[in-house]
């Protein structure tokens, strides 16, 4: 089933929460609606969701090619899992998860044993077996979210949406219940579409991630594709750890004021450098974790700050101190201009006007 | 307390001593006041002023009415609140205003008002004679006035509650498919259960202590529509203070009952609610 939305626009009062947004869905895939928040990400899912309605007269959905914009939440076949859960707590968690089963008109609705079959079903599936009897409060927050989700699923939806899923558990849970969440998606092929704030999550979990910002998408494609060629400055920030400098002079084509972007692991750190590519540093403070080490850097011409990351091999050979200076070198670059948006591979190039006066161009 | 069970919250010791001095001050002294003034009858006298057959007539008007009452304002009172909270309409502040005059309402006023209204030659009263029904100093008449004095307390305990009821629940049983009704009755309702007791208590425990607005309209007929806080008055008249207090402590008995029954029933109703 895929979802297709054209033209969404929502306004409360004089706020935008999405301005002209298209997106598709295809079916069976796993996807991430990224961004701040305010962005308009948790708008547009409860718009597809049918919790809230675009602007009259604006935009249009279909799922599966049929129009739905126009259809109540509860019969556009979508099951919706809250970020607080909104397990209803007078109810045990079966009768929570019977509870779409329950509700349909008598006609359509399954016989009193085919819905405890059903619910039994769906608690294996969560692997919550012996929790039928138990009432929500008596469970943990990774329990009640997999039994939201099977509350969601119960009613076979076409599409399955999820509102920062994982966004009130704690760090431990959340990546256990994500890694779960990921193969569980797999295996039913349900087409899913989550709001996140964390780019780890995204990245990790998603087959396709859907930037958003300022009520704007900013970019849509596979993790990989938004992690390495983004599309703008705000994705490339948005998107994990990166070094900024604003360049004085242009060194490429292009007016205005470019904006020059380097990942900490494109950072090559260096005791000794003749070339020309080379920024000259100084050492603030060495930190390791894993397999990687960070180190802060600050330049030692204008005082800015560079975050490097390197292998823990690399850094125990560069053996660093605090206050030790050295040189650092650029593997990689992403430059904006105010017109469009330039990639550098330095490695594989020479002579990069940006880096080749370190001094003045950067 | 000792030392090693001190608290970050202070001044446990100084809040409870001044909570029971304050108890004990306006509710216990008083109230054993009654049940000491009715040490000194013997078991006949206390049996004969609180078993005599008007006596007994009294106690099953009041606390029928007051059932009644209470009953009646759960459901409408829920429907009151349910449209004040939910539904903004011009005039909502003065509706809202409405319902907490009998609050502040000299209950003697209104007495005197129910009655004008609902006398065999008042607007209300006049409708309803040509039938043969009369309101008024009826057992129906004292079953207004004590639904007039009961509706805020069912109000003024809802309305916090359904401004409070989080949308997501709803949102969750509209998009699993439940109807409005559905949602209502199987999401909605149930959240309200303990506050929706808690007015019936409040709301029960005011009418079965009503006085002043249900001895106009009432009649005050014997056997009939006399309510038993008038005949504790009649009493004191009398200078019959044992006989007085007799009753009293038998009332005060029985809705000390009930109260800790309606207060079992609300933990029951929320035992599942704490997260």
């Amino acid at each position: 089933m895929s979802v297709l939305a054209r033209n969404l626009t929502k306004t409360f009062g004089a706020y935008t929460a999405l301005a002209d947004v298209s997106l598709e869905i295809p079916t069976g895939k796993l996807v991430a609606l990224l961004g701040p928040s305010g962005s308009g990400k948790t708008t547009l899912l409860r718009i597809i969701a049918g919790l809230e309605f675009a602007d009259p007269g604006s935009g249009r959905i279909d799922f599966h090619g049929a129009d739905v914009t126009d259809v109540p939440a509860g019969k556009r076949g979508v099951g919706f899992v809250f970020q607080h859960y909104a397990l209803f707590k007078h109810m045990t968690v079966a009768e929570n998860i019977a509870f779409g089963l329950t509700v349909r008109p008598r006609r359509e609705r399954p016989d009193r044993a085919a819905i405890d079959a059903r619910v039994k079903e769906l608690l294996k599936l969560i692997q919550l077996e012996d929790l039928g009897a138990r009432y929500p409060a008596q469970l943990s927050g990774g329990q009640r979210q997999r039994i939201a989700l099977a509350r969601a699923l119960a009613v076979q939806p076409k599409v399955l949406l999820l509102d920062e899923p994982f966004g009130a558990l704690d760090a431990r849970v959340r990546k256990e219940l994500r890694r779960w969440l990921r193969h569980f998606q797999r295996e039913i092929g349900v087409t899913t579409l989550f709001v996140t704030h964390d780019q780890e999550e995204a990245l990790e979990l998603a087959d396709e991630v859907i930037v958003m910002n300022n009520a704007k998408i900013e970019q849509v494609g596979t993790p990989q594709e938004v992690y390495d060629r983004p599309a703008s400055p705000f994705v490339i920030e948005f998107l994990g750890n990166v070094n900024r400098f604003a360049t004085k002079a242009n060194p490429l084509p292009g007016a205005g004021s470019d904006v020059l972007y380097v990942r900490p692991h494109d950072v090559d750190i260096l005791r000794d450098y003749h070339g020309e590519h080379g920024v000259r540093v100084r050492v603030q403070h060495v930190f390791s974790a894993g397999n990687t080490g960070r180190v802060a850097l600050v330049r030692a011409d204008n005082g800015d700050s560079i975050d490097a990351e390197l292998s823990r091999v690399r850094l125990a050979e560069l053996n660093l101190l605090a206050g030790d200076e050295a040189w650092v070198v650029f593997r990689h670059i992403r430059l904006f201009p105010a017109g469009g948006f330039t990639e550098r591979d330095v490695a594989t190039e020479d002579a990069t006007p940006a880096i080749a006066d370190p001094g003045q161009g950067i | 307390m000792s030392r090693s069970h001190r608290s970050v919250i202070p001044g446990f010791g100084l809040s409870l001593g001044l909570t029971l001095t304050y108890l004990s001050l306006i509710v216990l002294l008083p109230l054993s006041a009654a049940f000491i003034k009715t040490l000194g009858m013997s078991w006949d006298d206390f049996w004969t002023a609180v078993a005599s057959p008007r006596v007994v007539a009294s106690y099953r008007i009041s606390f029928l009415a007051s059932l009644a009452a209470a009953s009646v304002n759960c459901v409408f009172g829920l429907i009151v609140a349910w449209v004040l909270v939910r539904y903004p309409f011009p005039g909502r502040r003065i509706v809202d205003a409405l319902v907490g005059l009998p609050f502040a309402l000299p209950t003697a006023v209104a007495g005197i008002a129910l009655t004008a209204l609902y006398a065999p030659n008042g607007w209300i009263g006049a409708l309803a004679a040509p039938y043969g029904v009369k309101i008024a100093f009826t057992e129906i008449g004292i079953f207004i006035a004590l639904t007039f004095i009961g509706l805020p307390f069912v109000v003024r305990t809802l309305q916090p509650i359904i401004e409070e009821l989080e949308p997501e629940f709803e949102e969750a049983s509209a998009s699993l498919g439940a109807n409005r009704w559905q949602t209502l009755r199987r999401v909605i309702f149930p959240q309200l259960v303990p506050a929706l007791l808690t007015g019936f208590a409040m709301a029960f425990a005011r009418a079965l202590g009503e006085y002043g607005s249900v001895v106009f309209i009432s009649g005050n007929m014997p056997m009939r529509t006399e309510i038993t806080p008038l005949l504790i008055i009649t009493k004191l008249e009398q200078y019959d203070y044992a006989g007085a207090t007799a009753i009293a402590v038998v009332m005060l008995g029985a809705s000390f009952l009930m109260l800790l029954v309606i207060n079992l029933l609300q933990k029951w109703s929320r035992r599942h609610h704490t997260v």
